[in-house]
This record gives structure tokens, C-alpha cells and sequence, in this order.
């Protein structure tokens, strides 16, 4: 089926099949592999990216629900003079990842939280973020980069 | 893992949605977050030959305001559920459900009429609506019927939505100030509940329902009985299984949801006492 779909700003229009999912779009149509695969199920969020400014797991959506969408993953976070975003800023000020394979979905997920809560406390970022798993572990220093970037989004 | 081919065909109103159901009979299957349909399709639990993506009807999603009762769209999202003043006001048990399920990208997608439909008993808004003694609008080729929340879950997965209906809105009594809990134990963040507990007080009907005891949600009627004769918290809370035959699985064995449940059902007794309301 034919598709029409806005990645970072950029207009992507391919003949796709129904039951191809949005992360294999972004990976191998578009060939934007910054999005990870985790599980594969909906529970770790690495795919996460955000469709019309909302984070979503992107191994659960399919390419046909996001047709007319826009589409945002980690590439398109950063300035197109490459400055980086609050959030992205955030997490290296603060060293928020290990191994970083889970680091592109906390990014978008943390984008989307901070969006939609402004003031986030510790307790809201820890909540805000149940829908992504870190197996290094490193959860503190990724708390306090969302806390940091919460901040300087609101200043 | 990938789903097994379908056809996908998109419907942009209630009757489009209505004549493409009628149209492909039972091969097909409305979608709508998808994020309790696709995972089935991906593990090939299910494989449906047409999906119908009903998720951009428009006039599905709405919360109104209806005197003695709030009218909530079968394709609200769980977000705009949890965040709507009106609800949190008039229906709070109910926003602040739609909060707890699965994660905010989940929230984000999920919409109520899809988690009812689904009829998982291990879902949290089945127990809520049953609880809060919700009425369900089944929309069909015939026109509207109504359903209670009581008479909705048939079976495991299964409910009372014929293959020709779609469920197009849920009406909530207004909780009156009533106290409510919402009791939710689960060993990780997102996980689905091993048990659950929706209960409002006597305001608001009394009920309280259970998740993950049975096959479908179930009210604990012998709990409900026991509050209205003036029964001790502990003693009405002791009566929690009785009569079900919760599930063993690798979370829990029968005997230990039958103990969580009682102990989840005191909290949550002790919360409607102990919760102002107004």
C-alpha cells in the first residue's frame, strides 16, 4: 500500500506492505537505524519514537497507522547545525547510558515526558519512564539527565 | 516477528467502519491502538485476513458531560482518559485507571473501547468499568443496543459484542464524591496486574471488582454483600474469592491470588473509608 509519511521533516512516500511494522519502516525503508530493536514486544521501549509529538513503541504501530503522521526518531533531534537537543544535551552532561543500547528510546520517551509535564520531579521522571528498560542498569545518572533537561526546558 | 499478511482497509466514520465489517464477516478485525491486537498477530495467535483501522473515526473520541452520567467515546485514548478535568472531577476511579495502564507510549496509543472489547481479565479498566456499574453502546446494522458492564464479559477474551457490532461508548454514573481505590500489585513498572482491585463506596453503588481472578473481571459480590450488612473491613475483605477459581500461571498460584485478593481488597476498603469525599 502506498504511504506518505514525514520523518524528521523529511517527506517519505513508499509502497509498503500492511503488516510492515513502523520500526522496520524507519530502519529499512528509510534506513534510519538510530532506532533500536529491544524486545520486540512492546515492553522495553528502545523503539520508542514519537508520532505527531507523542512517544510511541514503534515495534507496535504499524506503518499504515502512521500513514500522514510525522514522524520524529533520534536523527532528527539535533539541529541541522548540529547542536544537540536539551534532552540529548542532558544526557551526555550527566552520562546518562552504559552500553547506550537502550539510549535512543529513553531520549524520544524522556522528549515526550518533559513535553507533557512541565516541574517533573524525580518521582515523575522514575514514573514517567516504567516504559523503558535499561539492562546496564544505569538508571540514576539517566534520572538525572531527564531532571536536568526538564529543567532547562522550563528556564 | 512479523504478522502474517492481511489486507488493511482504514474506515473514516462509524458506518464506513459498520459496512466494512458487514462486508468481510468474522475474518476481519478492528483496530484501533493496536497494542493489544498487534502483539496477538505477532506471535501468529491471531491471524486476521482484513484488518479494519477504525482509530481516525473522529467522532468516537470525545467525553461529554450528560447530567447524571459521563458519555466517553470508544476511541479515547487512555491519555486523554487520564487527563480530562471532567473525569478526574466526576469519574475519578476512572482517569486515574487509564493512568496505570501499561506505560505512556501504551497510554498514548491504547483507547478504552479497545481494552473492553479485548476482555482480558488481566486488563485494568475491564474491572474499573464494572465496578463503577458502567452501561456499554454496542453499534450495529441494526441501530444501538446497551449493554451493562455485568452482562460485557462472557469469557476469556470474549464478550458481548457481536461479529457485525462495534462498542462506540461507555457511560459512567457520576461518582457523587464517593471514596474509591484503585488496588494494583504487580512485581515490575507496566506489568499487567497478577491482581487487581476497582472498588467505590457505597455513594457510588458499592461495587468492587476484581482483576485477574477469573476468566473474565468479576465483581466480589460476597465483599459487596458483606459491606452492606455492616461488616468488618477485615471481615468483608476475608470473603474476597469466595466462589472463584482464580488461575494458576507462572506469576502466581490460585491459592496465592486467593490470599492477595483479600489482602487487596481490605486496602482498598480502608482507602474508600479513609479518602475524603465530597
Amino acid at each position: 500500500m502506498k504511504i506518505h509519511i514525514t520523518v524528521n521533516e523529511h517527506v517519505e512516500e513508499h509502497d509498503v506492505e500492511a503488516r510492515q511494522l513502523l520500526v522496520q519502516f524507519l530502519r529499512e525503508t528509510v534506513g534510519l537505524t538510530g532506532t533500536n530493536i529491544g524486545c520486540d514486544t512492546s515492553s522495553c521501549g528502545a523503539c520508542t519514537v514519537l508520532v505527531d509529538g507523542e512517544s510511541v513503541k514503534s515495534c507496535t504501530v504499524l506503518t499504515a497507522q502512521a500513514d500522514g503522521s510525522a514522524v520524529t526518531t533520534i536523527e532528527g533531534l539535533a539541529g541541522s547545525d548540529g547542536s544537540l537537543h536539551p534532552v540529548q544535551e542532558a544526557f551526555r552532561e550527566h552520562h546518562g547510558l552504559q552500553c547506550g543500547y537502550c539510549t535512543p528510546g529513553m531520549v524520544m520517551a524522556a522528549v515526550s515526558l518533559i513535553a507533557e509535564n512541565p516541574g517533573l520531579d524525580e518521582a515523575g521522571v522514575r514514573l514517567g519512564l516504567e516504559g523503558n528498560l535499561c539492562r546496564c542498569t544505569g538508571y540514576h545518572n539517566i534520572v538525572q539527565a531527564v531532571l536536568a533537561a526538564s529543567a532547562s526546558v522550563s528556564r | 516477528m512479523i504478522p502474517a499478511s492481511f489486507e488493511y482497509l482504514r474506515a473514516a466514520s462509524t458506518a464506513e467502519a459498520l459496512s466494512l465489517l458487514a462486508e468481510h464477516g468474522p475474518e476481519a478485525k478492528i483496530i484501533a491502538g493496536g497494542h493489544s491486537l498487534l502483539p496477538l498477530m505477532k506471535l501468529r495467535l491471531a491471524s486476521p485476513s482484513v484488518l479494519i483501522d477504525v482509530a481516525r473515526i473522529r467522532e468516537l473520541s470525545y467525553i461529554r458531560d450528560l447530567g447524571d452520567h459521563v458519555a466517553v467515546g470508544a476511541l479515547t485514548r487512555h491519555c486523554d482518559v487520564h487527563r480530562s478535568t471532567l473525569l478526574q472531577t466526576e469519574v475519578p476511579l476512572l482517569a486515574h485507571v487509564a493512568g496505570v495502564v501499561g506505560d505512556p507510549q501504551v497510554r498514548h496509543r491504547g483507547t478504552i473501547g479497545g481494552s473492553l472489547v479485548h476482555g482480558d481479565p488481566a486488563s485494568d479498566l475491564p474491572a474499573a468499568v464494572l465496578a463503577l456499574g458502567a452501561t456499554l453502546v454496542l453499534t450495529g446494522p441494526a441501530g444501538t443496543r446497551e449493554v451493562s458492564a455485568r452482562e460485557f464479559f462472557r469469557g476469556f477474551l470474549e464478550t458481548a459484542v457481536e461479529p457485525d457490532e462495534l462498542l462506540t461508548e461507555i457511560r459512567l454514573p457520576k461518582m457523587d464524591g464517593a471514596g474509591w481505590s484503585f488496588q494494583k500489585f504487580n512485581l515490575r513498572a507496566q506489568d499487567w496486574a497478577i491482581v487487581g482491585v476497582a472498588a467505590v463506596g457505597a455513594k457510588a453503588g458499592g461495587g468492587i471488582a476484581l482483576v485477574n481472578m477469573a476468566a473474565t473481571p468479576v465483581r466480589a459480590t460476597a465483599v459487596e454483600q458483606a459491606v452492606a450488612a455492616g461488616a468488618s473491613v477485615v471481615d468483608a475483605a476475608s470473603a474476597a474469592s469466595a466462589g472463584l477459581d482464580p488461575p494458576t500461571d507462572l506469576n502466581a498460584s490460585a491459592a496465592y491470588r486467593r490470599h492477595l485478593a483479600s489482602v487487596l481488597v481490605r486496602r482498598a476498603l480502608h482507602e474508600i473509608e479513609t479518602r475524603p469525599s465530597r
